[in-house]
């Protein structure tokens, strides 16, 4: 086990893994909202296609596009984002990560807003408040404090499909862990050290999420 | 028409801005659309000797796509069963009135859902069926993909068991247990049969998440839809083409299981039974909102792959 971390770089690994989920969930949060708002929207046609970008992300499989990311995009239709092989792949997968969870955070926003009492915004709109005020200053705070347990769950999800990245060859966890697996040994200690990083990552997160969605609960 | 709470029937100047916010919408979504087309387009990718072959040759279908999709679906349907079987076991195990056993069941469950399944089918394939005898050449990319989307779809499962059991009312294990039924029998004929109705949309819903993550077997190997399509793509020199319409086949399929699952759940609330995963209070913030793609259809984490 000593030797394993000793002679591959672990931490260098998750690393990479923690500003993979970090830039990807940066864009899938400013991506999202956009989203979000345009399916909550009066127009009808930003609806539809909010509704679109929705459907089709939460169904495809994040594998696809990361491989259609680098062997079709990158190779066969010459749009590499870097000219370092391991840089294009990390720079698409970010791009993908991001645009893949922007769905997901979508529909976490939205769920908050169906936190949201009608009568709210039934109040704000009959003292004269406009779409854009009543969603500004009525509906989006208490959305935003309803929406923070989906949207944890989304960031965890997130860190975790950041190894999806490994089929495209980024040297992150999952593809460390498959380099040593392949060199070294096959033992339950290999998988343990990367599990427990996981485990590690993502459990403090999830109770984090958890005491903040409780107590900025908006009391009813 | 005005069907949302969150704003008033618009007038003439509210319409004017709309229809101008549509406009600007309709230009960036079509603008994208050329952009797209144009690179594919710079790079031949709409050839139609490219895509001719997916309408006129059947060999496409029969020696690539419908074996990836039954590849697919195999994984698919052996890993549901197994998760569901995992599911239950340590989802009742988490409600036991034995504190150890508890324990044990929680902890399994909740590494499980920490760790990411492509580290499970990596760690199961490259370490132990592929090195293995205990599985042939053959089958072992398959065992592996099944275990990872057994290990954390079960763990997902039992999640939804464990909360279907306790949003049942109190009423019905005290009136169980008042007529004399033991604990394991007020689980067995009073608790599980309603928490199983109950969870029945999200259990479709985490039927979508599994089926996406079988793509995952794409790294170890498993002939799945993706792998075939890469297959395709070299065999007709048409690479994208075949990543897309793997997609489209994708997005079809998981479109359907998710409308099917929103219906599950409107008739079960119909019909007054709770349901599990459901996505909370709604009060109907737009009008689309309880008809479209299966919305509310919350899993506990249909975030996954």
């Amino acid at each position: 086990m000593g030797d394993i971390l000793g002679s591959y770089d672990v931490l260098g690994a998750f690393w990479l893994t923690i500003r993979l989920a970090f830039f990807g969930a940066l864009g899938a949060l400013v991506l999202g909202t956009v989203v979000a708002v345009m399916r909550v929207s009066p127009v009808a046609v930003l609806r539809l296609l909010g509704t679109s970008y929705v459907n089709i992300f939460r169904n495809v499989p994040l594998t696809l596009m990361m491989v259609l990311s680098v062997l079709g995009i990158t190779y066969i239709m010459g749009l590499p984002l870097s000219q370092d092989v391991q840089q294009n792949a990390i720079r698409w997968a970010i791009v993908v990560l991001a645009v893949y969870h922007a769905a997901f955070v979508c529909e976490a926003l939205r769920s908050g807003v169906n936190t949201v009492p009608a009568g709210q915004a039934e109040a704000a709109r009959s003292v004269g408040l406009t779409f854009g005020q009543s969603m500004v200053n009525v509906i989006l705070p208490q959305a935003f404090r309803g929406s923070i347990a989906p949207l944890g769950s989304v960031l965890i999800a997130l860190i975790k499909n950041t190894t999806v990245a490994a089929v495209i060859g980024t040297s992150d966890a999952a593809g460390l862990m498959q380099e040593v697996i392949e060199n070294e040994t096959g033992s339950f200690s290999v998988f343990a050290i990367f599990a427990i990083g996981f485990v590690i990552l993502t459990l403090p997160l999830g109770l984090l999420f958890t005491s903040l969605s409780r107590r900025l609960a908006v009391k009813r | 028409m005005s069907a949302s709470v969150l704003f008033d029937a618009p007038g003439p100047r509210a319409r004017r801005r709309h229809a101008a916010l549509a406009a600007v919408g309709l230009v960036v979504a079509l603008g994208i659309l050329v952009l797209v087309v144009l690179k594919m387009k710079a790079a031949n990718q709409l050839g139609a000797d490219l895509w001719k072959p997916f309408v006129t040759d059947r060999a496409v279908w029969r020696d690539y796509l419908v074996p990836g999709l039954l590849g697919t679906f195999k994984a698919a349907a052996i890993s549901i069963v197994l998760a569901g079987v995992f599911g239950v076991l340590f989802g009742v195990g988490r409600l036991s009135s034995v504190t150890a056993l508890r324990w044990f069941c929680g902890v399994v469950v909740e590494f499980f859902r920490a760790v990411p399944v492509l580290l499970m089918m990596i760690f199961a394939y490259f370490g132990l069926y592929a090195r293995g005898t205990f599985f042939s050449a053959e089958t072992a990319p398959l065992a592996a993909v099944v275990t990872g989307l057994t290990l954390y779809n079960g763990s997902v499962i039992a999640e939804l068991v464990r909360s279907g059991v306790f949003s049942l009312p109190k009423g019905q294990s005290e009136a169980g247990l008042s007529v004399g039924l033991t604990r394991s029998q007020v689980m067995r004929s009073i608790q599980l049969p309603q928490a199983l109705t109950a969870m029945l949309p999200a259990l479709i819903g985490q039927f979508v998440v599994i089926l996406k993550d079988s793509a995952l077997g794409y790294q170890v190997t498993y002939l799945e839809l993706l792998n075939w399509s890469k297959t395709l793509g070299s065999a007709f020199a048409n690479t994208v083409p075949a990543y897309l319409v793997a997609a489209l086949l994708f997005i079809v399929i998981n479109y359907v299981l998710t409308v099917l699952a929103s219906r599950v759940q409107r008739r079960l609330s119909r019909r007054g039974r709770a349901v599990v995963g459901g996505g909370g209070p709604v009060t109907g913030t737009t009008p689309e909102q309880s008809t479209l793609g299966g919305d509310g259809i919350v899993t506990t984490d249909a975030t996954n792959t």
